[in-house]
């Protein structure tokens, strides 16, 4: 195929859509190859939409994305084996016209994405994978090769949205493979119940929804954490831990959902719920430290790919999202200028994630993954001893006050010791800053 | 050769829920996908078009999104599409949606002549096989359906001669085109379309018919008007009782002629029809 394009983006994921939609929007050529059958179906179901980020690329999204509820609640869980302890924040405040996050499908909201690409000006085409990067003899990216007869496609910049196993980067030596640490499974199922049945449960109504992000025992010891979401007449229901944790415990991801779908916490929010669509994942939680070079000679980056996900926050569309978009305006900068897609002259879009809430976010948590890895005391022995603590607290029974609080202390001390608990709370605030 | 391929989009079956309470189907979410009995037909279209020259034409009938499923065509290599679409075709039945597509072949006709319409042998989400030969009543074609195989095609003399799966066998049929046929499954594997077919199919412009563009005068032919299919009650089938059976036994051989032995055991009549079957009846 002779015909040369400004841009080949790879992938219509969050990060590829943003990519094609905000370039081919400025009157670039844009091509954008997915190897899905359609836009959304290789990714895994019900998540939460940062408004923020789509606003920065489409300001007027709600009037017809397909949303599924705003969050008006957040709902944070550690659970033992037999309770949760938890903090719930729910406000009217989150009522308002331009809500802040939303629940989506992704197969849905993705779909509508690319409508949104095509309609920008870009040729999008699906059902096909790029397998591999055409490079010049000075090794610059020319283009991309394709599964198709008569597949091979030229650019000027390739902009590498391909998600977090990035065979393409990898197999171009832009990047090392993924390292077991640095990744975690998930596995989610969607569970539908009547749409009544379900702001009942969760004491909703309307468009309102609620959010609950869960750790403790149910990971068995391994770094992770599980959720449940509400869609319109679903719940998003998941758990996910490090690929080298259930290496090392011999864990499955579908016994470990097993489990946590059956917590006497969790259960009776699900009960009678009809099951669909079990889906699994990989999600890069490496952080800073594991992000690579995010650009080159002819190439560049964007999300899941460049591992670009905050763990802790459970961000990563939006993080997607932006990375995607500051790609976009990196390449129309140059194209402005009249300047070539150099190595060069592509680190000014490493410069403005520098500048974005993305790097600076990641940043502040770069210890956080090898902190968890090392200490998984946090999803063991906390836990239960918090739970304990708050059993001791609330049950009456004859017991003085004095003496109880003395219970609570020892079983902290005896669990963990003066040393010990002190060193995490200043690893923990270590980690944190 | 001018060959038109009816298809149409379906939800994807192995993605359908059935409401617990309602027994109603919810498509919410659910992909959709081509009927897959099309697809045969449609690379059976292609083959032929390749074979002897010409082009293929793809047309469904179906909501304004059903243009996904003519540019997934297009994409596969056929030439050009037309959807018809029009709020008037809402409920359309067999009987309403053979008409419908018929008229719109006449239109087409006018101005290319056809030589072959395929069609999908039945749909998965109807199931009737109904469609096809209704088009070809109307069209007043040669009618092949269940063809397994295209044996050769004249198209000096006009003529086609198609093995057709029938009831115990297979029969050897040789007639006039223009025919209307509808492949069998399995009897050949759809395309992987060239990186050209795929730009061509992102860009192409898919012909939007509505019914008066498409020549149908009397609307009351048309979508629930003129169906007088009445669906009288929807319910889901319950999940049947009976548990698998391990069979047991060494070797391939062996676990073979159990399996087979039990089968028979649960299904008398089975055993005889075979034989019978087998001896020639
Ligand atoms: C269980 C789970 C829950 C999550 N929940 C949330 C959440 O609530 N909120 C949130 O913000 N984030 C969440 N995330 C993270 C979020 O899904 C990702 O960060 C985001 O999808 C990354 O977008 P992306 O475009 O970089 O990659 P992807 O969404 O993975 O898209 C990559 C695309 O590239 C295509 N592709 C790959 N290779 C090729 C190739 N060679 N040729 C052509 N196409 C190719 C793929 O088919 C895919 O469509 C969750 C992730 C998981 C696993």
């Amino acid at each position: 195929m002779t015909e040369k394009f400004d841009a080949i983006v790879v992938g219509a994921g969050p990060s590829g859509n943003a990519a094609a939609y905000t370039m081919a929007k400025a009157g670039l050529k844009v091509l954008q190859i997915e190897r899905g059958e359609y836009p959304g179906s290789k990714n895994v179901q019900g998540a939460i939409l940062y408004a923020d980020a789509l606003e920065k690329i489409i300001p007027d999204f709600r009037e017809d994305a397909p949303l599924e509820r705003h969050i008006i609640e957040q709902r944070l869980w550690m659970l033992d084996d037999q309770s949760y302890m938890g903090t719930h924040y729910r406000s009217d405040k989150f009522n308002e016209e331009r809500p802040n996050r939303y629940t989506i499908i992704r197969a849905q909201i993705d779909k509508w994405f690319s409508k949104k690409v095509k309609e920008a000006g870009a040729l999008v085409i699906c059902e096909t994978t790029v397998t591999d990067l055409l490079k010049d003899a000075a090794g610059k990216v020319i283009g991309v090769r394709t599964d198709r007869e008569n597949g091979d496609i030229f650019a000027d910049v390739v902009v590498l949205c391909d998600g977090v196993n990035s065979l393409l980067a990898q197999r171009a030596g832009f990047r090392a493979e993924l390292k077991p640490e640095h990744v975690a499974l998930a596995v989610k199922e969607m569970h539908f119940l009547p749409r009544d049945v379900i702001d009942e449960r969760f004491n909703v109504k309307g468009e309102e929804g609620v959010v609950i992000e869960i750790a403790g025992t149910v990971t068995s010891g391994m770094v992770g954490t599980a959720f449940i979401y509400t869609n319109g007449e679903s719940l998003a229901v998941g758990i996910g831990c490090l690929v080298s944790d259930f290496k090392k415990t011999g864990e499955t991801p579908y016994a470990l959902l097993e489990r946590f779908k059956n917590h006497p916490s969790i259960a009776p929010l699900l009960k009678g719920s009809e099951v669909k669509e079990y889906a699994a994942h990989l999600i890069p939680e490496g952080g800073y430290k594991a992000i690579p070079k995010v650009y080159g000679d002819g190439w560049m980056i964007c999300g899941d790919a460049g591992q670009f996900v905050n763990a802790l926050h459970r961000e990563g569309s939006n993080m997607a999202m932006t990375t995607g978009r500051l790609a976009a305006e990196t390449v129309m900068a140059l194209k402005e200028a009249g300047k070539p897609m150099t190595d060069a002259n592509l680190a000014a879009y490493r410069r403005s994630l520098e500048e974005s809430f993305v790097i600076k976010d990641l940043k502040k948590y770069k210890d956080l993954p090898e902190f968890l890895h090392k200490n998984t005391q946090f999803f063991s022995d906390y836990p239960n001893l918090l739970s304990k603590a708050a059993e001791t607290w609330f049950r009456v029974d004859g017991i003085d006050k004095k003496t109880k609080e003395g219970q609570m202390v020892r079983g902290f001390v005896k669990a963990r010791g003066w040393r010990g608990l002190l060193g995490d709370a200043v690893k923990l605030a270590r980690a944190w800053r | 050769m001018h060959i038109v391929v009816c298809i149409k989009q379906v939800p994807d079956s192995a993605q359908i829920r059935v409401h617990p309470v309602t027994n109603t189907i919810m498509r919410q979410g659910v992909p959709t996908i081509i009927n897959p009995y099309d697809l045969f037909s449609l690379e059976e279209a292609l083959r032929l078009r390749d074979a002897f020259g010409g082009k293929v034409t793809v047309l469904t009938m179906g909501p304004p999104m059903a243009e996904d499923s003519l540019r997934k065509a297009l994409g596969i290599g056929a030439d050009d599409a037309v959807l018809l679409t029009d709020r008037f075709f809402a409920g359309s039945d067999t009987l309403a949606t053979s008409f419908a597509l018929a008229t719109a072949i006449q239109k087409i006709m006018e101005t290319e002549p056809v030589d072959m319409v395929f069609a999908g042998k039945q749909t998965i989400d109807g199931d009737t096989a109904q469609v096809g030969p209704g088009i070809c009543c109307r069209l007043g074609m040669q009618q092949l359906t269940y063809v397994q195989k295209v044996e050769s095609v004249d198209p000096a003399k006009r003529e086609i001669v198609v093995h057709r799966r029938s009831e115990g066998g297979v029969q050897v049929l040789k007639t006039s085109l223009p025919c209307m046929i509808t492949m069998l499954e399995g009897t050949n594997q759809i395309r992987y379309g060239t990186m050209d077919d795929m730009f061509r199919a992102a860009r192409a412009d898919v012909r939007v018919w509505s019914a008066a563009a498409a020549g149908i005068e009397d609307m009351t032919r048309c979508g629930l008007r003129g169906s007088p299919t009445v669906v009288k009650k929807v319910f889901a089938p319950k999940a049947r009782a009976q548990k698998a059976r391990p069979v047991d036994g060494e070797g391939a051989e062996a676990l073979a002629a159990a399996a087979i032995e039990a089968i028979f055991a649960s299904q008398p009549k089975l055993e005889s029809d075979l034989l019978k079957q087998s001896a020639g009846y």
